[in-house]
């Protein structure tokens, strides 16, 4: 373990972008945080979570798939993928870099996505521990520990410095490049501020929410429950849960046209849109009661079906602050038998 | 990064010939550039076809592997790329990438079996792979049965193929229906569950039923009271896709992916899922 005091934090994040664009978390003027890239003048911001998820870095919210040119009858493809540029995301809280190995299992698996692949391979991840975690946080519930965050290097920051463990071999080759400004240490301090977090996590809201309701198996139990129209009620169908978690891969293919060619692009979309799943001959999830049923059994029960067990889901809280009527997965999870308390 | 691998990214294709099927079916011939087969596939699995700035569709290959030379898709018009694409000429390029999802098994579960195939309307099309298929390796298969209806004798499609071929083939039965009485039409006229059932096929058969959604069910639920289980009956499924590899998220029945796990289901195996479809 190595240590860095506070103070120069401005030259570890200048020396990073020395090799590799770095980007951090950073005020977006509206009281939230964004990752920004860094540069001079960018202020690192410390905050529990960023408003949008850093998702974003692997699969962008809008990206470029290929090209045509179009003369006649005939048409030119053109290959217009390139390596992604080495870059380091600084601040990534547990439960989002839990999220990444989850959009791994779908982006990775055979035939892998080779969008997706190679900002994943030239990306790292530097982590960083939650002292303060808030009452919307159940990343416990998904066997998430805010204190371990891992990632190709864990970090961890105390009131004077932050401390850095490389995880992964990526980890160990920008620990190298930093070396000359980082000073060898002893886990001391970490391992108090590990403590005093887990007495902050024994003590939070949602600490005994349950996934015991849920998992592998559990479609007939839960498909036809009645709760789902009353959830679902008041859902608007607006999709923003869906835009701000770390977890939903769900994406569509469009053509646009550009006056040259078209440019066959891939953008986020919602399984909580009416039109997700129209056909010339019908909808199969005609209401929002189906829609919204879709994405909760998806992250409770398909998903874990399908990789072994694993929720798509981490705990980060981002849907509980920013859904416009208040509903949320730990609802979901609490109405369909999810807490232990009840 | 070329030399990755990327399944979105297609392949050319050339439409060669139009066949005019019906008055909302067409049948169109593909092949590469330089005129050759754009990929081997197996009986049942689909394609991705696009015209750029149109769209991108799944459609299912109705031409059987067997056939080395050119794919065929029988598609209806009924929305954006299938209209563009009933309005295309010979000639007219397009993209093409696949092959996608799990095929018929033919080579194991249905080898040695009576075989009972019953399509709806456009339903047809991924049959007629299967059907071809088994015409091609006749010395596999049992018996076979065809039962095929459509709204009316202009809707049939392949119609020319199952009249001057398929009905000559021996121990192969064609059973043709046609919803309402027209004149020039001397088969049978009934809905295709009904006329399922009064031909009273003998349950030592397998059987495959492509169609409207509604028409399955009733279908299904017709063999049920002939006496046939489910696992003796296959199906293909069709929602909406947009990667075709499990990905894009929206053509999920429960936890299974039509685009990847189907579109073949066996009906017992479908019967495990939730009604989403």
């Amino acid at each position: 373990m190595r240590r860095i005091s506070l103070y120069s934090l401005d030259s570890l994040f200048g020396e990073i972008s020395k090799s590799m664009t770095l980007y951090i978390p950073a005020s977006d003027n509206a009281g939230g945080a964004v990752y920004t890239k860094y540069e001079d003048g960018v202020e690192y911001l410390n905050t529990l979570n960023t408003v949008k998820s850093p998702k974003n870095f692997f699969f962008p919210h809008t990206e470029d798939l290929m090209e045509f040119k179009l003369q006649g009858k005939n048409i030119d493809i053109l290959d217009i993928r390139q390596e992604s540029e080495d870059f380091a995301v600084f601040g990534v809280r547990g439960c989002d870099v839990k999220s990444f190995d989850i959009l791994d299992r779908v982006f990775l698996s055979d035939p892998v996505d080779s969008y997706y692949a190679t900002r994943r391979e030239h990306g790292v991840i530097i982590s960083l521990a939650c002292t303060k975690p808030s009452e919307t946080c159940f990343c416990t519930t998904f066997g998430i520990d805010p204190t371990e965050p891992m990632g190709d290097i864990s970090a961890w920051m105390t009131e004077s410095h932050l401390y850095l463990q490389p995880v992964t071999e990526k980890g160990k080759a920008l620990m190298s490049k930093i070396e000359h400004i980082t000073e060898a240490c002893d886990d001391s301090e970490v391992l108090a501020q590990k403590d005093k977090t887990k007495n902050i996590l024994s003590k939070l809201p949602l600490k005994d929410l349950s996934t015991d309701a849920f998992g592998s198996g559990k479609t007939k139990e839960l498909f036809d429950s009645p709760q789902w129209a009353e959830l679902s009620q008041s859902c608007l169908g607006c999709g923003t849960c869906t835009f701000v978690c770390p977890t939903c891969q769900c994406y569509d293919i469009k053509d646009f046209n550009t006056g040259s060619g078209v440019i066959r692009y891939r953008c986020w979309d919602s399984c909580m849109f009416s039109e997700f799943t129209k056909m010339a001959h019908g909808n199969p999830r005609l209401t929002q009661t189906e829609r919204f049923r879709q994405r909760f059994m998806h992250k409770l029960v398909y998903y874990p079906e399908n990789n072994d067990g694993l929720f798509s889901c981490v705990g980060c809280g981002r849907c509980l602050s920013k859904c416009p009527i208040s509903m949320n997965i730990v609802k979901v999870m609490k109405s369909l038998g999810g807490d232990k308390n009840e | 990064m070329n030399n990755r691998a990327e399944t979105l990214i297609p392949v050319l294709g050339v439409i060669t010939d139009v066949r005019i099927d019906t008055p909302d079916v067409k049948t169109f011939r593909v092949v590469t550039p330089d005129g050759k087969k754009a990929f081997d596939h197996k009986p049942g699995q689909c394609a991705m076809l696009s015209i750029p700035g149109v769209g991108e569709a799944m459609f299912s290959i109705t031409s059987s592997p067997t056939n080395q030379e050119y794919m065929e898709f029988s598609i209806k018009k009924c929305g954006c790329v299938t209209d563009w694409l009933h309005q295309a000429e010979e000639g007219q390029q397009l993209t093409i990438r696949g092959p996608y999802g799990r095929p018929f098994p033919v080579d194991d579960e249905f080898a040695g079996k009576n075989l009972l195939f019953i399509a709806g309307g456009i339903g047809l099309a991924p049959l007629r792979s299967v059907i071809n298929y088994c015409r091609h390796y006749r010395d596999r298969y049992g018996e076979i049965d065809i039962v095929y209806g459509s709204r009316s004798m202009d809707d049939l499609v392949d119609y020319n193929e199952i009249i001057d071929e398929w009905t000559k083939d021996t121990g192969i039965r064609v059973h043709l229906t046609i919803d309402r009485e027209q004149e020039g039409w001397n088969g049978h006229v009934g809905f295709v569950p009904s006329y399922v059932k009064e031909l009273d096929f003998s349950t030592d058969k397998t059987a495959i039923i492509c169609g409207p959604p509604i028409m399955i069910k009733f279908t299904l639920d017709a063999m049920i009271e002939m006496g046939f289980a489910k696992e003796q009956v296959y199906t293909t499924m069709e929602l909406r896709m947009k990667c075709g590899v499990g990905k894009c998220g929206r053509c999920n029945i429960g936890s299974k992916y039509v685009c990847k796990d189907g579109p073949v289901f066996r009906c017992d195996e479908l019967s495990e899922l939730p009604d989403e479809y």
